[in-house]
């Protein structure tokens, strides 16, 4: 054996190989496995994907670090389970890419949020969050009233997240940016797609109060809106607890 | 290279190894790092059999022990709940007045109560439950849908204009927005409504005014705020007679309601919380507007 490594280690491209060889081995027995064993992520078939508007509001989400500050993990543990709802699921962030899990909390957990609190209550708090919660420590996101969505290009992302596998259709991909108008202008004729294509428990409400006008606060809150409603899998699961 | 000898100071051996004259100890690896290297080995080893530790191809081991943090978690939510059940099956079998006159049950519900409110609702109501603009206060005493416990009990479930199928709904049209107003009733309506709660507006220049304001209300706002103005909790119609403002009370605010309407949106809670944190959040939120509000009696 001695005399094996010392010819080894005297070969410098031999010993390269070697290194990369013992170095990977670590990552190959954590991170294979997950490729092969389906068990552990469960599969819920009426999982619905993003809306455009909602993917737009996600982008924003992402843009604006929100992820820095909330997670999106409700972990095992019976003081979360009490406090946020059903534990997460690896099924809930199967069309997250990326996931936005975070692993700190300055603010609470967002993963189930979706419908806590009112769209008028995320408007005021996200232009400012004083005004509605004294003491809160969260930066003001005022610009989000006033800057239009930019909704043109939201087909694009949609075919970008087909291409990783999330299975939006072609329909849905050519009618992105109308589907984005119509889920915030409740009365506008585009409203119908939205819930033909994304089926009937979609929202599709004049998010930040002003309808037929899109705006990044009209994402940013459609996409809070969803958060742990794509799938109710977590509460088929099996979770005792019924938390609030 | 020199040969291994012993050194005479440590008595050790050298490794043979001569770095211009320099030799080096042949000193071994203490002894009671290579003891808990070894244990840590034989450590990990039981660890691997008594949890889940290794993939296979399709699965993976599950452990000796059977441990799963999934049902863990839900041993300790059922060991919590059993513990709570003694005074949780009192506050479900009880109704309300029967809950109210027990002490130590009401002490349990406000205790838990106020880690409820905390949790879910504080963030719209404030902290002590006293709101803002667009969040109605719940301590003033002034209920919007009625203020004993059942009624609160009724808007958790349901919410208002939430998604729930029976939602409690109530929505004020956009007078203005909408064209059934003109600019000079919407004033002169605003004016009446703002000298009920104010009669130091009510002077003899301003009767005219009133006078027309009070025709615009007989003729738009009774149906739902009362002849008397002073609301319907059936309807969710605020009392406009009292010195509480939901959305504000100077004029410019007042215009601004009437011009575009209102509609608020309280989520419902049915989904989220137990029939018996209900229970306990309606008995918690009744206390707030005060213990007056234990007769029972609905709005005011």
């Amino acid at each position: 054996m001695p005399e094996v490594h010392r010819k080894l280690e005297r070969n410098a491209i031999g010993f390269v190989l070697a290194i990369i060889v013992v170095s990977s081995i670590g990552g190959l027995v954590e991170i294979a496995p997950l490729y092969t064993i389906d068990e552990t992520v469960e599969s819920d078939p009426n999982m619905r994907v993003y809306t455009p508007l909602e993917l737009a509001g996600r982008n924003i989400y992402i843009r604006e670090g929100c992820y820095a500050c909330h997670s999106q993990m409700i972990r095992t543990l019976r003081d979360e389970v009490e406090r946020y709802g059903p534990y997460s699921l690896a099924v809930e962030s199967k069309y997250d890419h990326p996931m936005l899990w975070g692993s700190k909390r300055t603010g609470p957990d967002l993963a189930r949020v979706g419908g806590k609190y009112s769209d008028f209550w995320h408007v005021a708090h996200l232009i400012n969050p004083r005004d509605v919660v004294a003491g809160s420590v969260m930066p003001a996101y005022p610009w989000l009233a006033r800057n239009p969505l930019k909704i043109s290009d939201l087909g694009d992302h949609l075919a970008a997240l087909r291409k990783v596998g999330v299975p939006y259709t072609d329909e849905m991909i050519a009618n992105a940016p109308a589907d984005a108008f119509g889920q915030a202008s409740p009365d506008a004729s585009q409203a119908s797609g939205v819930t033909e294509r994304y089926g009937n428990d979609t929202t599709v409400s004049a998010f930040d109060g002003v309808p037929n006008r899109v705006t990044e606060m009209d994402a940013v809150v459609a996409y809070l809106q969803v958060l742990g409603k794509l799938t109710k899998a977590a509460k088929t699961e099996g979770a005792a607890g019924q938390g609030g | 290279m020199a040969a291994i000898e012993r050194d005479p100071v440590t008595g050790r051996l050298t490794t043979g190894h001569d770095w211009n004259g320099i030799a080096e100890l042949d000193t071994p690896i203490p002894k009671v790092v290579i003891f808990f290297l070894v244990v840590t080995f034989l450590f990990s080893l039981v660890w691997w059999i008594l949890m889940p530790a290794w993939p296979l191809i399709t699965t993976y081991t599950r452990g000796a022990l059977g441990i799963d943090q999934r049902t863990e978690v839900e041993e300790s939510i059922e060991a919590a709940n059993a513990a709570r059940s003694i005074w949780l099956s009192d506050l479900a079998a009880k109704d309300w007045s029967q809950i109210q006159a027990d002490g130590t049950l009401m002490a349990k519900v406000k205790e838990t109560g106020h880690r409820l409110f905390g949790d879910n609702c504080a963030v719209c109501h404030g902290a002590s439950g006293t709101g803002g603009p667009g969040f109605p206060d719940l301590t003033d005493g002034d209920w919007i849908w009625g203020g004993d416990p059942d009624a609160i009990a009724q808007t958790l479930r349901v919410g208002v204009n939430s998604a729930a199928e029976d939602t409690r709904t109530s929505q004020m049209p956009a007078f203005g927005r909408d064209g059934v107003l003109d600019r000079a009733q919407i004033s002169d309506v605003a004016y009446y409504v703002r000298s009920l709660s104010d009669p130091s507006l009510a002077t003899p220049e301003t009767a005219d005014r009133i006078a027309k304001g009070k025709e615009v209300f007989a003729a738009n706002c009774v149906s739902c705020h009362g002849e008397d103005a002073r609301g319907n909790v059936d309807l969710g119609a605020p009392n406009l007679t009292d010195s509480h403002w939901l959305y504000g009370g100077s004029a410019s605010q007042i215009v601004t309601t009437i011009f575009g309407g209102r509609m608020g949106h309280m989520p419902t809670w049915e989904a989220r919380l137990a029939p018996e944190e209900i229970k306990m959040l309606a008995l918690y939120v009744a206390t707030m507007g005060g213990e007056t509000q234990f007769t029972g009696e609905q709005s005011q």
